[in-house]
């Protein structure tokens, strides 16, 4: 199933990347062909084959809840963008409709 | 060259421990090496020259107080860019985390800390490992050390670099769908897919994490073998880590011996699309594994062709779920103004390569309502049929062989804008990532239409890695023997 331009900015939209125009004239055609090319996978006779999501079988792994050392809050907000009052500071979330 | 330059790590370890050469001249050695060198290969994003040093001389310390050295004493290793180590950048070769410092130390680097080695600095790679050229690193690409206008593969392709170009005798990489063996082949060199779980990806930034391997690149077989063991393992702090004992790889790195053992030809991985000195040069490869006394038989992994598909639809998928993370607020760059949506979807498009936006675009639309059944659940079902035809020819053979990849290097700029021409780069290495097994490059020549290095595969199941150093060990031995010297030695990319 070809894949549109509006559908490609809806993507980028849904992906949070503001592409310019000229990106999605780019992007669109590529993606159109990719998508085509995995598509491949659906001629697969695969009714009744389990999904494999991760190829070791393990599951579940436990361990007992101790105490452990982890990072002070200096060394978890060192690297952000903008820190107050030891927290990270973001630009404001909800908007005003 | 300097002799030190050229010495196999196991010969640095060796010297080190008895006292010929001081770990600090090794890496001094190493560091003269990158800065004359680096500015044509660029195998390097930061050089911790004084930290290398540092660590070099703490080596040298407990030596001279006899304090036990450990299995890697003095060897510089190259790491690649997405392992988090403290006190230098990981930038994972995007611009959207320029300048950051991890907080916190990978356990695969702080294994090899405790085992002696250097960490001589952090290389080159496609960003967030996704590409196979190093094209797609946000701070231009790296060069293949056998001839500088070609690519030296990737995505780990600052690390294979590295070690061909004798700046470090072994490096760190990440295989997600061939990211380290396909390097490996295309600069001459040795590089490890350990079987998936047996070494830790804690501290290893995510791209596609059921698919994500930490291995090992060396220039020949046993050196390989050492950095696996020194960095495999199970990890508590990796819940997907397999807790069993490491499998005996350097063992069988120094007993190449091959008779007996049945290989398995897949019919598959060939045919159209291979270049003809890639197929002569494997065609050789099997039949020295016979005459060394190997029984060697043909079979078809008759899904292996919807290997490359399923792949395209699995990574992409969990790529656009795991790089959610990069989002302006935490880490990393911060970019344009308004809103906290509008401050990351900006953030976002000035931070992100063109490749890594196609991937993210692409694995959410795979996981779309509405597409997710036809797409991302069937490539699920597809990766069943792959360990399925992988268990059947596993019941038959003791390893798998295939070239790594269809071609020798390409030409810098060939594929760059034509993301599935760069994708056939991983046809061969992709089903061993899809079924977790392990597999390995190992040199076996070079091509005669452009005389560039052309690499085996070995695949084995899961748990059994030291059967590819078996075989990687004979084949080396007897293309040494041979060519009367290592392959890498017909290297002449920086004699000019």
């Amino acid at each position: 199933m070809p894949i549109t331009r509006d559908e490609v900015a809806h993507l980028a939209r849904l992906s949070r990347l503001a592409l310019t125009d000229a990106e999605l004239d780019h992007l669109a055609p590529q993606l159109d062909q990719i998508i085509s090319a995995v598509a491949q996978v659906q001629e697969v006779a695969a009714d009744g084959i389990p999904p494999t999501t991760h190829a070791t079988g393990v599951t579940n792994v436990f361990r007992d809840d101790v105490p452990a050392r982890c990072l002070t809050p200096e060394q978890a907000l060192d690297g952000a963008p903008a820190v107050e009052m030891q927290r990270f500071k973001v630009p404001r979330i909800l908007v005003e409709e | 060259m300097d002799e030190l330059i050229t010495m196999t790590a196991a010969e640095l370890s060796a010297a080190v421990a008895a006292g010929d050469v001081s770990a600090a001249e090794v890496t001094g050695a190493h560091l003269e090496r990158i800065a004359a060198v680096d500015e044509r290969v660029r195998a390097f994003l930061h050089v911790a020259a004084e930290d290398a040093l540092a660590q070099a001389r703490e080596v040298d310390r407990k030596r001279a107080a006899g304090e036990p050295l450990g299995l890697l004493a003095g060897v510089p290793v190259a790491v690649k860019d997405l392992f988090t180590t403290v006190g230098a950048p990981a930038t994972c070769g995007s611009k959207i985390l320029e300048g950051w410092y991890p907080p916190y130390e990978s356990t695969i680097t702080g294994r090899l800390r405790d085992a002696g080695a250097v960490l001589i600095g952090k290389t080159n790679m496609d960003e967030f490992a996704m590409g196979s050229s190093t094209e797609n690193s946000g701070y231009g690409p790296s060069h293949n050390p056998w001839d500088l206008a070609r690519v030296p593969g990737g995505s780990s392709g600052g690390s294979a670099a590295a070690v061909a170009a004798y700046e470090a005798p072994l490096a760190l990489g990440t295989d997600t769908g061939g990211s380290i063996r396909q390097p490996a082949s295309v600069c001459g060199i040795v590089g490890t897919k350990p079987t998936y779980g047996g070494s830790s990806r804690y501290g290893v930034v995510a791209f596609a994490s059921s698919l994500d391997t930490p291995g090992p690149f060396g220039r020949n077989v046993l050196d390989t073998a050492l950095l696996h063991e020194a960095m495999s393992g199970h990890d508590p702090l990796d819940s997907t880590s397999i807790d069993a004992p490491v499998p005996p790889v350097v063992a069988a790195a120094r007993h190449g011996d091959v008779s007996g053992m049945r290989i398995g030809i897949v019919t598959d991985l060939s045919g159209a699309g291979y270049q003809p000195g890639v197929m002569s040069r494997f065609t050789e490869a099997v039949e020295l594994l016979e005459s060394l006394g190997a029984k060697v038989t043909e079979l078809s992994c008759p899904h292996f062709r919807y290997a490359l598909p399923a792949y395209y639809l699995i990574a992409p998928s969990e790529c656009s779920s795991n790089l959610a993370r990069f989002d302006g607020m935490r880490f990393g760059l911060r970019a344009g103004s308004g809103s906290a949506e509008e401050v990351m979807a900006q953030t976002r498009a000035a931070g992100f390569g063109t490749e890594v936006k196609r991937r993210i675009m692409l694995g959410t639309h795979a996981l779309s309502s509405g597409y997710y059944d036809a797409y991302y659940g069937k490539a699920q079902q597809v990766r069943t049929l792959i360990i399925a035809d992988f268990e059947a020819a596993f019941g038959q053979v003791d390893v798998l062989v295939s070239p790594v990849t269809p071609t020798t290097a390409f030409r810098l700029g060939e594929r760059a804008d034509d993301p599935m021409a760069m994708y056939l780069a991983d046809l061969c290495t992709i089903p061993a990532n899809l079924a977790g097994n392990a597999a390995i490059s190992v040199p076996c020549g070079l091509a005669d239409e452009d005389g560039m290095p052309v690499g085996l595969q070995v695949m084995a199941p899961p748990l059994a890695d030291d059967r590819l150093y078996r075989v990687a060990a004979a084949v080396e031995a007897a293309f040494t023997a041979r060519l009367g010297h290592p392959l890498l030695t017909e290297s002449k990319g920086l004699d000019a």
